[in-house]
């Protein structure tokens, strides 16, 4: 590969020597470009010390020859770094190519050095040097461009996570009466969160009665129909009745056309219904006090 | 009357309560166990000295209930039925009662129930427990 760009091991070489012989005039110029300014605003000092530390990665990387690899060992001492640093950009609203055009932003000093290096900039081992330079530099952009994408992709999982957790209270209604407010899209993960907890909570609470109040899904589909019939089928094996409630008309007239036989399982308009369903199959009566105001307080 | 329960040692005990019968599984029921309980409950039934009406089966206390055992329990069910007694299912741990949803056995013929408790008061045996009382302007 590197025979390709023409750049020989010697030239590698030569160019790990330079970043290390110049790290630091090359850390202080880049310490004033825009990536680690706006990254690094504690100080400037902080700043040059995240630029050494880049350097001292790519002079390795250099130094082992392989100017191309995004997965060169050189790289792995910073990346932890370039993955805050990156992170930090995109919760400026930046996107991965606008920080990737910034890290090539960070070619220009670097070459300006390298060629001052030279008596004869025209001569062609310093076209050369400034060729390894470049390749190593775009490696660079790759290393970042992956970290903030890797970055991005735990955000997702993790949110993912979180939003199973959070998304299915199952709530005490009454003694003996559990319900589970449905809240977004019943995809087979959530039906299944919503199914384990729901048990859980008819066994802790001895629940004879579980609410499941679909009022928060937005469409039911045959695979929805499927996940509820599932949950109901599971409650009732646990000697739980299981109401489902929050039907609305769209959603009632969509389940008549698809032709889904949810005639097995007892259905309610709202939670309300479904509540008072449960009550009175307990011969348990709720009526306004006769005289509310005769009750001492 | 289970002249056959003393040829095998791991067979589930029978206990008569009045007119309800009630076995308990523990642990992992093996098949020919599951067969000889189903012949046990039937024999039972059929032979009391007084009628019974209820079978109350608690497997509160079993990990696994594979596609053998779940028919085992229909079947015991739907014999019962015949001899006119109610079977109730008393106890499933919810792991289990996902496991039988997937694998597609909701156990349509049979009654269930939280606990045995729970199983006794729908067979109208056990004193049912007053309604608690509630406050009026709960809502």
């Amino acid at each position: 590969m590197a025979e390709q760009h023409d750049v020989t091991p010697e030239v590698a070489q030569e160019l790990g020597g330079f970043l290390e012989q110049r790290r630091e005039q090359i850390a202080q110029r880049w310490a004033d470009a825009a990536l680690f300014r706006t990254v690094f605003t504690v100080s400037r000092d902080e700043a040059v010390e995240a630029c050494k530390a880049v350097v001292d990665a790519l002079a390795d990387v250099a130094c082992s020859g392989r100017l191309e690899d995004i997965h060169a060992p050189g790289f792995d001492t910073v990346r932890e770094q370039l993955s805050r640093m990156a992170a930090t950009r995109a919760q400026a609203g930046f996107s991965p190519s606008q920080v990737a055009g910034e890290v090539a932003g960070l070619r220009q000093p670097a070459a300006a050095l390298l060629q001052a290096e030279f008596d004869d900039p025209r001569a062609e081992h310093a076209h050369a040097c400034a060729l390894a330079l470049t390749v190593l530099l775009g490696t660079l952009r790759l290393v970042v461009m992956e970290t903030t994408v890797n970055s991005g992709e735990a955000l997702i999982a993790r949110q993912r996570e979180q939003l199973l957790e959070v998304a299915t209270p199952v709530i005490k209604l009454w003694e003996n009466i559990v319900a589970v407010p449905l809240i977004g899209t019943l995809d087979s993960a959530r039906s299944q969160v919503v199914m384990e907890s729901l048990l859980e909570a008819i066994v802790h609470e001895r629940a004879r009665y579980a609410i499941l109040d679909i009022t928060g899904v937005p469409t039911v589909d045959s695979l929805v129909a499927q996940h509820l019939m599932k949950t109901v089928a599971a409650a009732r094996l646990m000697g739980a009745h299981c109401i489902v409630s929050g039907i609305r008309p769209a959603i009632a007239q969509t389940i008549v056309h698809l032709g889904i036989d949810l005639g097995t399982i007892t259905t309610r308009a709202g939670l309300a219904d479904a509540l008072a369903y449960a009550l009175g199959q307990q011969g348990i009566v709720v009526s306004p006090s006769p005289a509310a105001g005769a009750i001492p307080r | 009357m289970t002249a056959s329960s003393a040829t095998h040692a791991n067979a589930v005990p029978v206990l008569a309560l009045g007119d309800i019968l009630l076995i308990t599984l523990q642990g992992e029921l093996h098949d020919t166990s599951a067969e000889q309980l189903q012949y046990d409950i039937s024999h039972r039934i059929a032979h009391s000295p007084l009628p019974v009406n209820g079978v109350v089966i608690d497997i509160s206390g079993v990990d696994i209930v594979d596609s053998f055992l779940g028919r085992i329990l229909a079947e015991i069910a739907a014999t019962a039925r015949l001899l006119a007694a109610q079977t109730v299912l008393a106890g499933m741990r919810p792991a289990v009662a996902i496991t039988l949803v997937e694998l597609g056995l909701t156990l349509p013929g049979l009654d269930t129930a939280l606990n045995v408790d729970r199983a006794l008061a729908l067979l109208g045996r056990a004193p049912a427990a007053p309604p608690p009382t509630r406050p009026e302007e709960g809502a």
